[in-house]
């Protein structure tokens, strides 16, 4: 498991207008390129990891836009909400519409939720 | 020496700014008295007349990430860039600039580690919303000079809510001793019961109402010992798995001094969170 790894790419996506746009638009192509050239970047040197890459059921989640299955593996949740709202909130018309959907989705657990630890 | 000006804990709400500031139909129909007791919250640092704020906040994955993650950081640097990009996006916070001061960090830092904390530094610190919404609130002109002090609340290992009060302790005594005239006032914010991410978020109330009451209760009289007794890093994920916030307000009730109860008290139940500030004035009881 690569909490970790799901992680960065949330943080590397959230903080990059044109890959919150390239996420949204192509969630599987944007995982695909990003995991091969970007999961090794460290982010302040210019030198790169070598060992850094997803399980397939952490690609496939994020792959699919499936909040649900990336709290499930313990993305850390402050990441995961930035994120998914900076995509989708624009698709609703109430205020935290969007919010509260995440929400209800995840209504089905209690906790304690999975674990963040990294 | 120099004299703390005031000790003030507060939450910090990035919807602020938008809310106040918003007009007809956009406006919520809390705004009008959202901005009256942040006005008169606002007042009890201005009536302080502070020459210098010591902000104690958190990064939000902005500077600092997961490959190189300090538990507290003071920032030693003349100037402060201040928020991101995410945050322009997400609550309309506009790009903003602080003065440092450089001289009460290299206190600060230097003290901090003699007393036992083994701090981490940052000379070029970008600092995010934990900073600037008590600036917005407190001293929307942001014409001070800071000294940003930054704790790890966010990403799990995180110090023990006891090195937090410690901590706050430290800096009180700290500051006490600085050989300066100049006033203080240390300013920090954090959360009571919050959940962002999962499945109680952005309900009607805080997620945790009861544990809200408590809390308020807790800062307002320093009550460090029930705070401590009853809290601990497993139970902050259950009011709310945003709620390690609430570290922030025990590091600040280890400033305030334990059992000194708050010269000004206020709260807001909005929905999603409670809203809450207090003030002391060592000055005056000294």
């Amino acid at each position: 498991m690569s909490k970790y790894l799901i992680d960065k790419f949330l943080y590397t996506i959230d903080r990059d207008p044109e890959l919150v746009e390239r996420y949204r638009e192509d969630p599987r192509g944007t995982v695909d390129w990003w995991e091969s050239e970007r999961a090794n970047v460290i982010l302040n040197i210019p030198e790169r990891s070598t060992w850094l890459e997803f399980t397939g059921a952490e690609r496939d989640a994020l792959g699919a836009h499936d909040y649900v299955a990336l709290f499930e593996l313990g993305a850390h949740t402050f990441l995961l909400l930035t994120l998914f709202i900076a995509m989708f909130e624009r698709d609703y018309a109430e205020p935290l519409a969007f919010q509260r959907e995440f929400a209800a989705r995840l209504g089905h657990w209690k906790v304690p939720y999975p674990d963040i630890s990294t | 020496m120099a004299t703390i000006a005031a000790v003030i804990a507060s939450t910090h709400h990035p919807f602020y700014l938008r809310a106040s500031t918003a007009t007809g139909d956009d406006r919520p129909p809390f705004a009008d008295e959202w901005v009256a007791k942040i006005e008169a919250f606002r007042e009890t640092l201005t009536r302080a007349r502070p020459d210098v704020l010591v902000m104690v906040g958190s990064d939000h994955f902005h500077q600092l990430w997961l490959d190189n993650m300090p538990q507290f950081l003071i920032g030693k640097a003349p100037f402060y860039d201040a928020n991101y990009y995410n945050e322009e996006r997400e609550f309309g916070l506009p790009r903003m600039g602080l003065r440092g001061d450089e001289e009460l960090s290299a206190y600060l830092l230097r003290g901090g580690i003699d007393a036992g904390f083994d701090l981490a530094f940052s000379n070029e610190l970008r600092v995010d919303h934990s900073i600037t919404c008590p600036i917005i609130t407190l001293r929307p002109q942001a014409d001070l000079p800071i000294v940003p002090v930054y704790t790890n609340i966010f990403a799990p290992p995180m110090p023990q809510p006891k090195r937090f009060v410690e901590l706050g302790q430290a800096i009180r005594t700290l500051v006490e001793a600085w050989p300066s005239d100049k006033r203080v006032a240390i300013i920090g914010t954090g959360h009571l019961s919050l959940e962002l991410g999962g499945p109680r978020q952005f309900g009607p109330h805080g997620p945790d109402p009861e544990f809200d009451r408590k809390a308020v209760e807790w800062i307002a009289s320093a009550d460090l010992k029930s705070a401590l007794a009853e809290v601990s890093l497993d139970s902050l994920w259950l009011p709310g798995n945003a709620t390690h916030g609430f570290m922030d307000f025990m590091l600040m009730m280890g400033v305030a001094g334990e059992n000194v109860r708050a010269d000004y008290a206020d709260s807001l139940d909005l929905f999603h969170t409670m809203e809450a500030y207090f003030t002391w004035y060592p000055e005056a009881s000294s």
